[in-house]
């Protein structure tokens, strides 16, 4: 790296430019950290500028009544007390945090069974493998479609024909107040599902053969083995995902704008998550600095919820 | 020497270039993107040029659904359109915003304004100035199926003509299975398409009330009027049951796959229903009360002049507005777009009056009201909400109103400029 170094200083200034001698000067670590810091700039300047100066512009946004059009003017925490009497938002909150309880523990034991399983299974591996990730593959927003015909009352609804047929009661999905969550999470389950056995399934492969071995030799039960050895030897892979997966449910937003383009956020928000109501609010009512209180909300959110899970999976000693 | 031919390349270049600028004008049009649309308006643009051969004008175009955010963005930035597009219900936000300028009086006279459009025009109008003149507009009619009406053993050409008939016709064509599913609708319910403009200007009236009061900023439904146009409205549903909310996802959907029998919309949707190969279908006027009486929901899109717009451009754009709004113009958008055109000499012309088509639409014109919307997102949401409440969780019609009034009044309080 030295040598390359010296190269490019030498033919980028020729003829003995007090350059050189500046640089002959410095110790071999400040080249190397100069080097170092010299690649790591760019990518810093641009999350600098495309990131956090936005983030923070957002917290400055939330104490302002900006609407895009006239000159952002200071109004306290009028937003914030706004907001939370604002019996929308309770709902919405309520909503997504459904989406994160109930939707991250569903989907990891689902694909920690599938990728348990999976991961014995030797005939057409890759086949099966495939076809548990090919929904991570594709579009939200396309699956979403699909999925919102699937979902409609006859007599159009796929699901609802075959309920027909077996004699099952028609179900409004989508339509109703106390179904369309569930509705909307279990496409939102289905989709992540595939990338998680594949995480979970490298997990499971990098426990060394050899433990599993000694602890046949002991006499321990597959359940036993379950328990002492697959689950405590995953955790890594385990907190990885559990934070991953609650990121991606309090961040719902493709499948539900997509199932309920018409009634965003499904009959009277039933299905609304705090990202949609950010949205409506930034960018159908232009109310900027509401919809930045509302962001806030959401990262301090997001930020609690992921030390907390780091706190309480975190490696005890 | 290679560098000096470059350079003076460069030096001719742009002397030529600032020479043309000298000679011609070059002023920027903005709407966003819909085929026909863009289509029409290169259209005009192209007769505008041949008439004016020192004006040059720049059509650019967005996605609909950015729209508003790049005028209103171009603007913060000092360069947004000289002639822009814009929904009469984002006027308030673009005249309080500074992105509009008044309509200049030496070239749109408003007693002019006045007399030759129809009087929804008035929507543009804020304190004693015109910020913008439509080209065309855009009115609500009944659309029917008359094989459906066939089939139903109805008269293909005697559509419904008051609500009670428009009810009866519908329960004639509605069809259930035996598990009590709807698998035909008489007419389609969709808050979210067109049915919140029909029951707030045209039920709520016809059952004696008005929707707003105060130039629309306060809410006047949380009235007998108001309760008796949703329940007629919830019964078609919930007594009646000749249309479910979301049957077939869409309104508009049902009634292309040729499983509804009648649906209100508007002229946009002509386009998009000429296509449909399966039956034949019709257009009426909405549906009169009892005693007689209509109403219509018209709404459009004018073309404003932008703020910064001044010296030479200011008087480009004025010409190309007085064109765009012109009877030429008019007959252009109108074979183009299938919008009505916004003049009554252009609108009411006896062909169009005659066209079964057009006829019905153009009739609503004259007595159409147009909600002045403050959020129209929101105002929309609150109406979809409105018969919700009581279509899925059962609330009594006179709860859901008030609880809509309110909501709704807050609405308009906060989004006032």
């Amino acid at each position: 790296m030295a040598s390359i170094e010296q190269q490019g200083t030498a033919s980028g200034r020729p003829g003995g430019s007090p350059g050189i001698s500046f640089g002959d000067r410095l110790s071999m670590r400040t080249k190397r950290l100069l080097w170092v810091w010299g690649f790591l700039f760019l990518p810093i300047l641009f999350y600098a500028v495309i990131r956090f100066y936005p983030t923070a512009q957002a917290f400055w946004l939330s104490f302002t009544n900006w609407d895009l059009l006239r000159p952002a003017k200071f109004i306290g925490i009028a937003n914030y007390t706004k907001l939370f009497k604002d019996p929308q938002f309770w709902k919405v909150f309520r909503n997504t945090f459904t989406y994160l309880i109930i939707g991250t523990p569903i989907s990891l034991v689902l694909s920690f069974t599938i990728a348990f399983f999976l991961d014995r299974v030797r005939f057409m591996h890759g086949f099966i493998r495939a076809l548990y990730f090919l929904p991570y593959l594709t579009t939200a927003a396309a699956m979403a479609w699909v999925w919102r015909w699937f979902y409609q009352p006859p007599p159009i609804g796929i699901i609802n024909d075959v309920f027909g047929m077996l004699g099952i009661p028609q179900q409004p999905f989508i339509r109703s107040v106390d179904q369309a969550l569930y509705s909307i999470m279990v496409t939102a389950i289905w989709a992540g599902l595939g990338f998680q056995i594949i995480i979970f399934m490298a997990g499971l492969r990098a426990i060394p053969t050899t433990f599993y071995e000694a602890a046949r030799i002991d006499g321990l039960g597959e359940w036993a083995i379950l328990r002492k050895i697959t689950l405590p030897l995953l955790k890594p892979t385990t907190v990885f995902l559990v934070v991953f997966s609650s990121i991606g449910f309090l961040r719902i937003f493709d499948q539900v704008y997509n199932m309920t383009t018409n009634d965003p956020g499904g009959p009277l928000g039933s299905t609304k998550p705090l990202v949609l109501m950010i949205y409506q609010t930034a960018f159908n009512s232009y109310a900027m600095g509401y919809a930045a209180a509302q962001t806030v909300v959401l990262f301090s959110i997001l930020l609690v919820v992921s030390l907390l899970q780091l706190f309480i999976l975190r490696e005890k000693k | 020497m290679r560098k000096a031919t470059l350079f003076a390349g460069l030096v001719a270049g742009f002397s030529t270039f600032a020479f043309n600028a000298a000679q011609a004008v070059e002023i920027e049009y903005w709407q966003y993107v819909f085929d026909t649309r863009v289509k029409a308006m290169d259209q005009l643009i192209a007769e505008f040029q041949k008439a004016n051969p020192d004006i040059t004008v720049k059509q650019v175009t967005f996605p609909y659904a950015d729209y508003q955010t790049r005028v209103i963005a171009a603007n913060m930035s000092g360069n947004g359109p000289d002639v822009m597009q814009l929904f009469y219900g984002w006027l308030d936000k673009f005249a309080a915003g500074g992105i509009l300028q008044p309509l200049p009086t030496d070239a749109f006279p408003h007693d002019k304004i006045e007399s030759e459009f129809f009087p929804i025009v008035t929507a543009m109008k804020r304190g004693d100035d015109y910020y913008g003149l439509p080209t065309a507009v855009r009115s609500l009619a009944l659309f029917y199926n008359k094989k459906l009406f066939t089939e139903a053993g109805l008269d293909p050409n005697n559509p419904p003509k008051t609500l009670d008939e428009y009810v009866a016709a519908a329960e004639k064509i509605a069809k259930h299975d035996a598990a009590g599913n709807l698998t035909v609708a008489g007419s389609t319910l969709d808050m979210g398409g067109q049915d919140h403009q029909w029951w707030r200007e045209v039920l709520i009236r016809q059952f004696g009330g008005v929707p707003y009061t105060d130039n629309d900023q306060k809410v006047a439904y949380d009235s007998e009027a108001g309760i008796m146009a949703l329940k007629f409205y919830t019964s078609l549903q919930l007594e009646k049951k000749i249309g479910q909310a979301g049957f077939m996802d869409e309104g508009q959907a049902a009634f292309r796959g040729g499983k509804a029998g009648m649906t209100i919309d508007g002229t946009f949707r002509l386009g998009s229903f000429r296509t449909i190969k399966d039956f034949e279908w019709g257009v009426t006027e909405l549906p009169a009360n009892a005693e007689g009486v209509r109403s219509n929901y018209a709404s459009y899109f004018a073309n404003g002049i932008g703020a910064k717009t001044t010296g030479e451009e200011l008087e480009a754009s004025k010409k190309f507005l007085a064109y765009i709004s012109s009877p030429a113009a008019m007959d252009i958008w109108l074979k183009t777009v299938g919008e009505l055109p916004a003049r009554r000499s252009a609108a009411l012309t006896e062909a169009n009056l005659k066209d079964p088509i057009y006829g019905p639409f153009l009739k609503g014109l004259e007595y159409a009201h147009t909600t002045l919307f403050l959020d129209e997102a929101a105002q929309r949401q609150n109406a979809i909400d409105m018969a919700n409440r009581v279509l899925l969780e059962g609330q009594s019609v006179e709860d859901s109103i008030k609880q809509a009034a309110e909501a709704e009044q807050e609405i308009i309080d906060s989004a006032k400029p």
